[in-house]
């Protein structure tokens, strides 16, 4: 409720708020020379991943508003085998959503089971003739390139089923791996260097192949005789080392090559390479070299500033990956471990550096904060209210208190 | 006020094509007569497809009929013909300035019928969408029910905020009106990474803005000059007519379902339901002002409390509600949202009856017209909080 | 007859001693035509442009930005918009008044930048009677707002141009009140007279050089509310109030008559602050008891070189643009208030306490 106060003290007050803002900045967006910075998940325009259609028509089936047309033929394929059965399967022969009828619920997307629709935050397609609005298989395809890689979940969420069950798999291989490690390192007599060793050899990656022929890291090698090792440990400890080494470079490579299969498998990416998608990348630059490319092979200009845009992120994410892998690899050893730690607790693990009261997690069994109980009680609340409250109100101060002893400490 | 009891009515309007004519009606004196105005169904002061005829003698309403239904879009016999993930995209749509709630009403009403447990993340989560979403309705009505007075400025200070936070629900659920982020059981999908910061961050902005719509209006002597004592509803006559959301607390009942029949998590926070005495423009617009920051208030102890945990389950490859019935009521923005569901056990509800706040408030505008001014009849149509779609459906 | 007429119109002319009087009398009468349509369609224009930028900011929005420098040419553009559009008469309504009545608002308008004066010598006419003539010439663009809303054959608009009408009856008074008191003050109804007593007018007992906003910040008060009120700019726009009355007179109107009604809203503005910058701030002085460069006459004001007469026209625009913000600044800032409110305020507040003002300065003038 307003205050009454002497006359025209609320007119001044009126005059004084609108002064005050003609010396703000205006929150104007200067549209079309300043992009609009979209979250991942808008809803903007739908991309289709052709390669991975089936043709089983659930999207047209779920849409509500049956805007999305598909034609496919059937082809035998010849049997794998000699004396095999010939199998037939669905070729997709026609793709197309009506975005004049679109009313852009999502729900082609989220019941697609094999990945092949993709949301993208792209909305620049207005066209004068509704007609235009119908796009087809190759225009639903080209905007694949501007789907953006899904983001991390929050903390407190439960990873997806793809995330969980590869950090079991990962886990699993780590036990195993330590397990090797520590018997090869009873066996070697060697229980200073196991603190150095554990882990070290994890491959974080299974399916990079490092085939080495007995090459071994001679900078460790020449450490280890240093320090009064054996020749025989040395060279069996270099050669680990040069195995790692070299998957590392592997990965990076690997990686950089995947940059432009962003969105696909998203949960695996989140997995596997929590590096990778931590890279944050600045959007909105697009990649000169291939804007001009696409332009000279005659593409609009906004298919071309899109996919220069997907390029050039595609670039300085592999460049900045680069980059943290190689100032990662330097302290060897333990890093790999720590890398591999942060993946199995995933986003959980991240220390935060204020602490945030939402951060602070209080198991409460139940206790009650009285005083909230009582006053509660005293002011007519049923008593289930009055005790969900005061738990409540029990837990609220417990996360003060470790914040303000966190604080202290 | 004239005698007009013995004079005999023009009739509303005039045929287009047809010559202005104002008729007088009498015994050759200096006479006046009634018109009958129609505002709408395209008036700037009916934001949307809104009709209303008033009858008047000079500016002052002698009566009012809201003519309704220009915007009718057949949602409930829809619904019949739709599953309960394509039911979600739709009813986001009939009030489209609280879209979340609206989903939540028809989740929690499948859930109900399904008997289903919806994890503890996924309530306090749609808790606070549904609070920011009721932050957002509120705004524009603030926004809009300025400009009905004549003050431009405070409808983009609102968008200015509005923005913002669509903007922060977009990053989690893709949507700026239309969120469809609810399932049964749960949310599509959890928060993306960093979205509680964004939401911390814009709440103590948002803390630090909102006390300019006090000082730009609420404080204003002209604001207040045009809103005390215009269109006062008694608080019998508003629950007669069934009018809910802040056009009830107006006239100081506290009917809340968020407080008396908690659904959600609402019981383990606490819920402030600001007030009204009189009922009138004032004290509706000063409600809305205050849930705002109720609302507000809510979200911080949402912030604090957020669980860990899954927001989903999984479900069949098709809902489906057993047979039988029930019905759900949410605190939507702007009043009681009800859905009463019946299954035949089908993929599709068999029917699906909305109860929606807008249809209601709007009742009792012939009562609060009666009377006033046009441009008192302007401030109670700006107060009395609707949206057409929802009047409609 | 026509010899008459001639004569008098010669003896009018020459009654100015304004820099636009020539030997050849149709050169002068060619230059006092062009100066006041010049000051007419180019100073709005810049009020305009104003209101544009100052309110978008004060809304933190930027305002226009695309047509010319910073969007400079907006309104130019949007007046060249307005031309290509359709010219819609109803088929109701009363097509000759329908189509004369923006003509009807516009011209007073045009007429009253002949006796504004600018600068030193920058103006079209000093008439005796320059005040009085503003004012009587001021009060016919309400038929022309009258006639609009009544030929439109729009219920919406036929109330706006009864508010309208009403809202001048009820504020011209305190309007010509509070100029008159002025008219009292400095005993004498020219324009270029008042600018002249300010220059000399000391307070009281003392010799501090003092403009009339000082002895009578009252009548300024009452002046620039009445204005307000007359142009029916926000918060006083009840005849047009866009949420009730759709846009009140204007309703029906397209193309080049809606941009005639717009423009003469903008020019009553500009002619409205010229007039209180002539009535109250002391016309083309810099500060009281300031001299301009080059000049002397009464109080340094008059037979200026090139230098001081730019200065003072500069100075005379740059008060009525200040006065023009502040107009603008009040229009971001409040709603609107209720056709009767305004009128009870005309009534109960502003014209009895015009005439004390009037009465107090009287006696005032008699004592002292």
């Amino acid at each position: 409720m307003a205050t009454t106060s002497a006359p025209g003290v609320g007119l001044l007050k009126g005059l004084g708020v609108t002064i005050k803002h003609l010396f703000k900045q205006p929150a104007t967006q200067m549209y079309p020379k300043q992009r609009p910075d979209l979250a991942p998940r808008t809803r903007g325009v739908i991309a289709l991943m052709d390669e991975n259609c089936t043709v089983c028509m659930l999207c047209s089936r779920e849409c509500p508003d049956w805007c999305i047309y598909i034609e496919s033929h059937k082809e035998t394929v010849p049997p794998a085998k000699e004396g095999g059965r010939a199998r037939t399967r669905n070729v997709l022969d026609r793709f197309a959503i009506d975005f004049s009828l679109c009313m852009y619920c999502g729900i082609c997307v989220e019941v697609c089971p094999f990945d092949a629709l993709w949301w993208s935050p792209e909305f620049e397609y207005a066209e004068y003739d509704m007609g235009k609005l119908l796009h087809e298989k190759e225009k639903l395809r080209e905007w694949m390139d501007t789907v953006p890689a899904p983001p991390m979940l929050e903390e407190g969420a439960v990873a997806p089923a793809e995330v969980t069950d590869a950090i079991a798999k990962k886990e699993k291989e780590l036990e195993a791996e330590a397990e090797k490690q520590r018997e090869a390192s009873a066996a070697a007599e060697a229980p200073k260097s196991k603190a150095v060793e554990s882990g070290g050899g994890a491959p974080k990656k299974a399916d990079v192949e490092v085939k080495g022929a007995g090459e071994i890291d001679q900078e460790t090698f020449d450490k280890l005789i240093a320090e009064g090792k054996s020749e025989r440990i040395a060279r069996s400890k270099a050669k680990a080392a040069w195995v790692r080494k070299e998957k590392e470079r592997l990965r990076a490579e690997q990686e950089s090559a995947e940059g432009g299969a962003e969105g696909e498998g998203a949960g695996e990416e989140a997995a596997a390479k929590p590096k990778a998608a931590q890279v944050e990348v600045e959007a909105g630059q697009i990649d000169q070299e291939t804007y001009d490319k696409l332009i000279g092979e005659g593409k609009s200009e906004r298919m071309a500033r899109a996919k220069a845009k997907a390029a050039y992120v595609r670039k300085e994410r592999a460049r900045l990956t680069a980059e943290q892998e190689t100032a990662s690899a330097e302290p060897a050893t333990d890093d790999a471990q720590a890398d591999d730690a942060g993946a199995v607790e995933g986003a959980d693990a991240e220390p935060a550096p204020a602490q945030k009261v939402a951060d602070v997690h209080v198991e409460g069994t139940g206790e009650i904060d009285q005083e909230t109980f009582d006053r509660l009680i005293a002011e007519g609340k049923s008593e289930r209210i009055a005790r969900s409250k005061a738990k409540a109100a029990w837990v609220r101060k417990e996360k003060q208190r470790i914040i303000d002893e966190g604080g202290d400490a | 006020m004239s005698d007009l009891s013995t004079r005999e009515r023009i009739h509303p309007g005039t045929a287009p094509g047809e010559d202005f004519h104002l008729e007088i009606i009498g015994d050759g004196d200096f006479d006046t007569a009634e018109m009958s105005l129609s505002i709408g169904p395209a008036h700037p002061a009916t934001h949307g497809v809104f009709r209303i005829v008033l009858d008047m003698d000079g500016e002052r309403v002698i009566g009012a009929r809201p003519v309704i239904g220009y915007m009718h879009r057949g949602f409930e016999k829809l619904a019949e013909y739709r599953d309960f993930r394509q039911i979600m995209a739709l009813v986001n749509r009939h009030d489209w300035l609280s879209g979340f709630s609206n989903e939540l009403g028809v989740a929690l009403a499948v859930e109900q019928m399904l008997e289903m447990e919806v994890p503890d993340r996924a309530q306090w989560i749609r808790m606070l969408i549904a609070e920011w979403n009721r932050v957002l309705n509120h705004l524009m009505f603030i926004g809009s029910f300025a400009i009905e007075l004549g003050a431009i400025t405070p409808m983009f200070y609102a968008f200015r905020e509005r923005e913002d936070i669509q903007h922060l629900l977009e990053s989690a659920t893709g949507g700026r009106l239309h969120f469809t982020y609810n399932q049964p059981g749960g949310l599509k999908i959890d928060l993306p990474k960093g979205f509680m910061q964004q939401s911390v961050d814009l709440l103590a902005q948002l803390r630090k803005r909102t006390p300019d719509f006090t000082d730009l209006i609420l404080g204003n002597e002209i604001f207040q000059a045009r809103t005390k004592g215009v269109g006062p509803l008694p608080a019998d006559v508003a629950l007669s007519y069934g009018v809910t959301g802040p056009t009830l607390h107006a006239t100081g009942v506290p009917e809340d379902s968020r407080v008396t029949e908690p659904y959600l998590k609402y019981d383990e926070v606490d819920v402030h339901v600001p007030l009204g005495e009189n009922g009138d423009s004032f004290d509706r617009f000063s409600c809305l002002l205050g849930r705002i920051d109720a609302s507000l208030d809510i979200i911080q102890q949402i912030h604090d409390h957020m669980p860990a945990g899954p927001v989903n389950q999984k479900l069949p490859k098709m809902v489906k509600a057993p047979e039988g019935s029930t019905y759900v009521r949410t605190e939507n923005p702007l009043g009681q949202l009800g859905y009463w569901l019946e299954s035949d056990g089908g993929r599709t509800p068999w029917r699906l009856k909305m109860r929606t706040p807008s249809f209601s408030n709007v009742q009792a505008i012939p009562y609060l017209l009666n009377g006033v001014l046009v441009p008192d009849a302007v401030a109670v149509l700006g107060s009395v909080f609707f949206v057409v779609g929802d009047i409609d459906r | 007859m026509t010899d008459l007429v001639l004569e008098q119109a010669v003896t009018f002319a020459a009654q100015s001693a304004s820099l636009l009087t020539f030997d050849s009398f149709l050169l002068s009468v060619a230059a006092k035509i062009a100066f006041a349509l010049g000051l007419f369609f180019v100073v709005p224009l810049v009020g305009g442009y104003m209101e544009h930028k100052v309110m978008a900011r004060m809304q933190h929005r930027r305002g226009p930005v695309e047509a010319g420098p910073f969007g400079s040419l907006q309104l130019v553009a949007d007046g060249i918009k307005f031309i290509q559009k359709e010219d819609i008469i109803p088929r109701a309504a009363d097509k000759w008044v329908f189509a004369a009545a923006p003509g009807v608002a516009l011209v007073p308008g045009m007429l009253i930048f002949l006796v504004i004066p600018l600068g030193p010598g920058v103006f079209a006419l000093d008439l005796e009677l320059g005040l009085f003539y503003a004012l009587a010439i001021s009060s016919i663009s309400v038929l022309g707002i009258l006639m609009g809303g009544w030929a439109s054959a729009n219920k919406f608009s036929l109330i706006g141009g009864l508010r309208a009408g009403g809202q001048l009856i009820a504020y011209e008074l305190p309007l010509i009140l509070a100029a008159i008191t002025v008219a009292v003050q400095a005993q004498t109804l020219s324009l270029v007279g008042i600018v002249e007593a300010q220059s000399t007018f000391m307070l009281p007992g003392t010799d501090i050089n003092v403009w009339f906003v000082f002895p009578q910040i009252i009548g300024f008060g009452i002046f620039f509310i009445a204005a307000m009120a007359e142009l029916s700019r926000p918060p006083f726009d009840m005849p047009i109030a866009d949420s009730e009355l759709v846009f009140g007179y204007m309703t029906e109107y397209t193309g080049i008559k809606f941009a005639m009604f717009l423009l003469t809203e903008y020019g009553g503005m500009i002619i409205m602050s010229a007039l209180m910058v002539v009535l109250y701030l002391g016309g083309w002085q810099l500060l009281p008891g300031v001299p301009l460069p080059g000049c002397d006459g009464a109080g340094g004001l008059f037979d200026c070189g090139w230098l001081g007469t730019l200065a003072g026209v500069g100075i005379t625009l740059g008060k009525i643009m200040a006065l023009v913000f502040v107009m603008v600044w009040l229009r971001v800032a409040y709603p609107r208030l209720r056709e009767d409110q305004l009128q009870r305020m005309a009534w109960i507040v502003l014209v009895p306490l015009a005439l004390l003002n009037l009465a107090v300065v009287t006696v005032a003038k008699v004592v002292f």
